[in-house]
């Protein structure tokens, strides 16, 4: 049997690629290391009766094209926006975040009414850049080296799209793709909790710091997504992350694609310069016209290619693609919902993102912790409680907590985690969560740490990046995972990439794992079948 | 008797009512029989008490009072104020007497409007901003360098517009004799121990009056109208009466009628005082102010818009319909229409490309979709450039002004 297309890995970007496939005719075999699909977004019952989000926890950045095309909400898809979020703040207090804009005005004017009125015209900005990017996400980048009347073409629309706006505009999207959140967020507001609450979309996932350039791009792909239209909100998938990668196992099934888990690859195949299929780790092969790898670009190709097989140039490129992991994560399983002290009982802001750490200062030196390869000792959270919403994860009155955490290195000091380190890891994240909310150690039933040792291990996330690489700008777009490359085709023809280490990045997306499904079958001249365009920009 | 002071609630519980009340709440809700609400920056507002037509024609035919409170106020004060001023606006604050009201508008630097107001002067160096949206940050940023102090005070302030051709006598019966006062104006009493500024200031463009106070004479202030007006059939009107009203006056509402190009998502939609037939109002020879250079400019090169009314034949109102050039090519959308029962006209409020607004302007079409038993009747209809305001009575200007 030789398979159309061989993917490996059933990430959800891999499961979406293998989804436009089969519909478009292919013949299609997802392998999948795990016992289990999903790469980052999974969802495991670990504890019994409880189903954590084990890696990605919210989702925004889904794209509804794929949603709708590859039939998701048919297959069980559901995405609950949530409510609220808080920040608490040294001394007892929180600041809150409101979907109502009146509510949400008047919290920020507790903590200070010039940021309460300047909040309008900050997120005014921000959308304006979102609006910039999100026709990009659904596009080929354009590969500005190559003389091919595409690209040509391609580069001609980013260009109408940047002299589409006026000078000012150009100047700030310029200053904005280029600058650290700090000052960003300097330009807008005075309040340090109100800055810190931005801040945090900024900085997560990501090796930098609030101060460090680059970092207010961060917060774009955070902003970018939407949920049914409403640009920057988030939402819990119902019955966690895994959801998402269910729906589409099941699209995928329907439409005659195959998956197989417990089958690792060892090797991709290649003779005479074009990949035929892969070896499994036990032994047995599976073959294909072309291999489409899910992994990130540092393990497909430094991993699972001979590295004779590929230009010197491209080994060095992506040797340096920077994928350094910074970030960790806790599930927990709690016998009963927490208290949060500053919190006043029945709040909206408990079904939301929660956070402990009240200035872009603390941060930054969270930060500084990470550069020293060592774990923030103060580390900040985007902490949830996703069955404040979600009914189906726990049983009645019990909760599940996801913590997502920062800084975590990929190495402590030089040296490989070790499960003491992991602990000591865990009891700082457990304490500052005690800290705010006494009893909530009494709490927890069960938990799970996820260093960047785990990420890696489990999920195959180089470093425990996970972004599968940073969204630096030098590492985006065009540039996305290495110049010439950004097409989701490598130097060995008929293996193609189409993980979150292509454009447009990381994310529970879709758009990587869509756009080389799109590529492919523009190679193999095979019509789109059931890939609508993006939605347009009003 | 003093009223209690109201003992605050716990102010992180404002999330569970959004939606601030009036300091008029208690007497608004009393009287709000249909109970139809609608938020109106940050609080929640009657749109229509009991009945539209009877509410607007009560404006043009005797007495009515709306509740202000929602319009947000500034107070910028200090020895800088008046340059102050004079550099955010347009208009020239220096020449605004005490006790004078002018009606302003502010631009950025690219001389496209933030908003438009009324500015108060109610001391040599202090002054109010009373205006439809929030700006904070861009009034603060706009103090560097000025010996002044901004402060936001919309809660502060309790204010009412008294409407009509008898709010001159209904005044006057309520012991405000405001005989001398003239168009922008103002002028102070003492009352129910504290003070009352009357100005003769509005949004009808007919004789009428705004009453600021501090929120403890609230009711009191209600209860002395209602009781005084009561001969005249002294009523409430909500929200909707009054666009009908502003309507026929030419007003323009921010938001409604033009973009402020602080929350403009789309940099094309922005609009200068060029554009909204606002230009008449800017003082070139003040000196410099906020977005000077550009508007310079804009006047040697030409405006991409105009602001303009329209008398529309027939009598189905043309609400947010396109405006085309011999029925084809688009040239404009309307912002504000209706069937003006006073002028018995068909009017609108729209923005035109130039030079559709004046030198072409014959050969104007509105397209309109008029809903009839759940059935769009389609319609193009001729529209003509007229003169603003479609509304403008004498009594409106009359010092001293008329019983009725
Ligand atoms: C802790 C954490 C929290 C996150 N939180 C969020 C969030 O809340 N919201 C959000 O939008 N994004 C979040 N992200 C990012 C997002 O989850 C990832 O960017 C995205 O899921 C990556 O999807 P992918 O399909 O590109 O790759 P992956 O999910 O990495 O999929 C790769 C797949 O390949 C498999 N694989 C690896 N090696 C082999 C091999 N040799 N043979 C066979 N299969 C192999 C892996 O097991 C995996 O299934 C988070 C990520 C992490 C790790």
């Amino acid at each position: 049997m030789i398979y159309d297309a061989v993917i490996i890995g059933a990430g959800h970007n891999g499961l979406v690629s293998a989804c436009y496939l089969a519909r478009a005719g292919l013949k299609v075999m997802v392998v999948e290391k795990n016992d289990w699909i999903g790469g980052a977004a999974v969802s495991r019952e670990l504890y019994p009766g409880f189903t954590y989000s084990n890696c990605s926890y919210v989702s925004s950045l889904f794209r509804p094209e794929i949603m709708r095309d590859l039939e998701l909400p048919r297959h069980g898809l559901q995405i609950l926006p949530y409510e609220g979020g808080a920040l608490f703040t040294e001394g007892g207090d929180y600041l809150g975040m409101f979907r109502n804009h009146e509510a949400n005005r008047r919290e920020i004017e507790r903590h200070s009414p010039r940021d309460a009125e300047a909040y309008d015209r900050y997120a005014r900005d921000v959308l304006r850049h979102c609006r910039f990017i999100r026709p990009m996400l659904l596009r080929t980048a354009a590969d500005p080296a190559s003389f091919r009347p595409r690209d040509i073409a391609e580069l001609a629309w980013m260009g109408k799209q940047m002299f589409g706006l006026s000078e000012m505009a150009m100047y700030d999207m310029i200053r904005f793709w280029t600058m650290s959140i700090a000052d960003f967020l300097d330009e807008y507001f005075e309040n340090p909790a109100v800055k810190a609450y931005q801040a945090v979309a900024s900085i997560i996932g990501t090796a930098l710091g609030p101060m460090s350039p680059g970092t207010a791009y961060v917060l774009l792909h955070h902003a970018m997504g939407d949920v049914d239209g409403n640009v920057g909100a988030w939402g819990f998938s119902r019955g966690g992350m895994g959801s998402i990668t269910k729906a589409l196992s099941a699209s995928l099934k329907a439409a005659g694609g195959e998956i197989r888990t417990g089958s690792g690859v060892e090797r991709i195949l290649v003779r005479n310069g074009r990949a035929t299929g892969v070896v499994l780790e036990n032994g047995d092969e599976v073959l294909g016209r072309r291999v489409v790898s899910n992994m990130d670009v540092k393990r497909t190709f430094l991993k699972h290619v001979e590295e004779a097989e590929l230009p010197a140039s491209f080994v060095k490129r992506v040797r340096n693609f920077k994928i350094r992991g910074s970030s960790g994560k806790l599930n927990i399983a709690l016998d009963r919902a927490p208290r949060f002290t500053a919190l006043p009982e029945g709040s909206p802001c408990m079904k939301g993102d929660m956070h402990f750490t009240d200035s872009i200062e603390k941060m930054e030196l969270a930060y500084d912790d990470w550069k020293a390869g060592h774990y923030s000792r103060d580390p900040f959270q985007d902490m949830m409680i996703p069955t404040m919403i979600d009914p189906t994860m726990t049983p009645p009155g019990k909760h599940f907590m996801s913590c997502f955490i920062q800084y975590a290195p990929p190495k402590i000091e030089g040296n490989d985690w070790t499960d003491a380190d992991r602990d000591a890891f865990a009891d700082t994240v457990l304490n500052q969560i005690e800290a705010h909310a006494p009893g909530f150690k009494d709490s927890v039933l069960h938990y799970e740490v996820r260093t960047p040792r785990e990420l890696e291990r489990e999920v195959g996330l180089t470093e425990g990046n996970i972004f599968q690489g940073e969204l630096t700008f030098d590492q985006l777009l065009f540039n996305r995972p290495v110049p010439g490359y950004a097409q989701y085709r490598s130097p060995i023809k008929d293996l193609w990439i189409c993980g979150s280490s292509t454009h447009p990045g990381g994310g529970v997306m879709g758009a990587p794992g869509r756009n080389a499904a799109a590529e492919i079958l523009r190679d193999i001249k095979t019509p789109k079948k059931d890939m609508s365009d993006a939605y347009a920009v009003l | 008797m003093k009223a209690e002071k109201t003992v605050r609630p716990d102010p992180r519980l404002h999330y569970l009512t959004p939606l601030r009340q009036t300091p008029f709440h208690a007497r608004t809700s009393a009287a709000n029989r249909l109970n139809s609400w609608g938020p109106w920056g940050g609080y929640t507002t009657v749109l229509e008490f009991e009945d539209l037509a009877m509410e607007h024609s009560a404006i043009r035919n005797s007495a009515t009072v709306y509740d202000l409170c929602p319009m947000v106020k500034y107070r910028v004060s200090g020895p800088g104020a008046a340059d102050y001023l004079n550099r955010l606006t347009v208009r020239n604050a220096a020449k605004l007497p005490v006790g004078a009201v002018h009606y302003t508008i502010w631009c950025d630097d690219a001389g496209k409007i933030i908003d438009d107001g009324t500015v108060f002067r109610l001391a040599g160096d202090d002054f109010r901003i009373c205006c439809q949206e929030r700006h904070l940050p861009w009034l603060l940023d706009s103090a560097i360098g000025f010996d002044v102090r901004v402060r936001e005070e919309t809660e502060d302030v309790a204010a009412l517009s008294l409407q009509g051709p008898c709010s001159y006598a209904v005044l006057k019966a309520a012991g405000f004799d405001v005989a001398a006062l003239k168009p922008f104006r103002m002028v102070t009493f003492p009352f129910d121990g504290g003070e009352l500024m009357v100005s003769r200031t509005g949004f009808t463009g007919d004789l009428g009056y705004e009453l600021w106070t501090t929120p403890d004479h609230a009711l009191p202030l209600w209860d002395r109208l209602f009781e005084a007006g009561a001969p005249w059939g002294i009523r409430p009107i909500g929200t909707q009466a009054l666009d009908i009203a502003r309507t026929e006056a030419g007003f323009i509402i921010t938001n409604l009628d033009f973009v402020p190009s602080h929350q403009a998502v789309r940099e094309d939609r922005v609009r200068s005082p060029f554009e909204m037939a606002l230009d008449w109002m800017i003082d070139w020879d003040k000196g410099h102010f906020t977005g000077r250079r550009a508007l310079l400019e804009e006047r040697a090169k030409g405006s991409q818009w105009a602001f303009v009314g329209l008398d529309i034949e027939g009598n189905v109102s043309a609400e947010q319909s396109i405006i085309y050039h011999d029925k084809k090519h688009e040239v404009g959308q309307i912002t504000a229409a209706c069937w003006s029962p006073t002028v018995k006209r068909n009017i609108a409020l729209a923005y035109v490309k130039r030079p559709y607004h004046a030198g072409k302007s014959g050969n104007l079409w509105v397209e309109v979709y008029a809903m009839r038993e759940l059935q769009y009747a389609k319609l193009m209809l001729r529209a003509e450039v007229c003169e603003r305001p479609f509304f403008n009575p004498a009594r409106r200007r009359a010092t001293p002004p008329g019983m009725f």
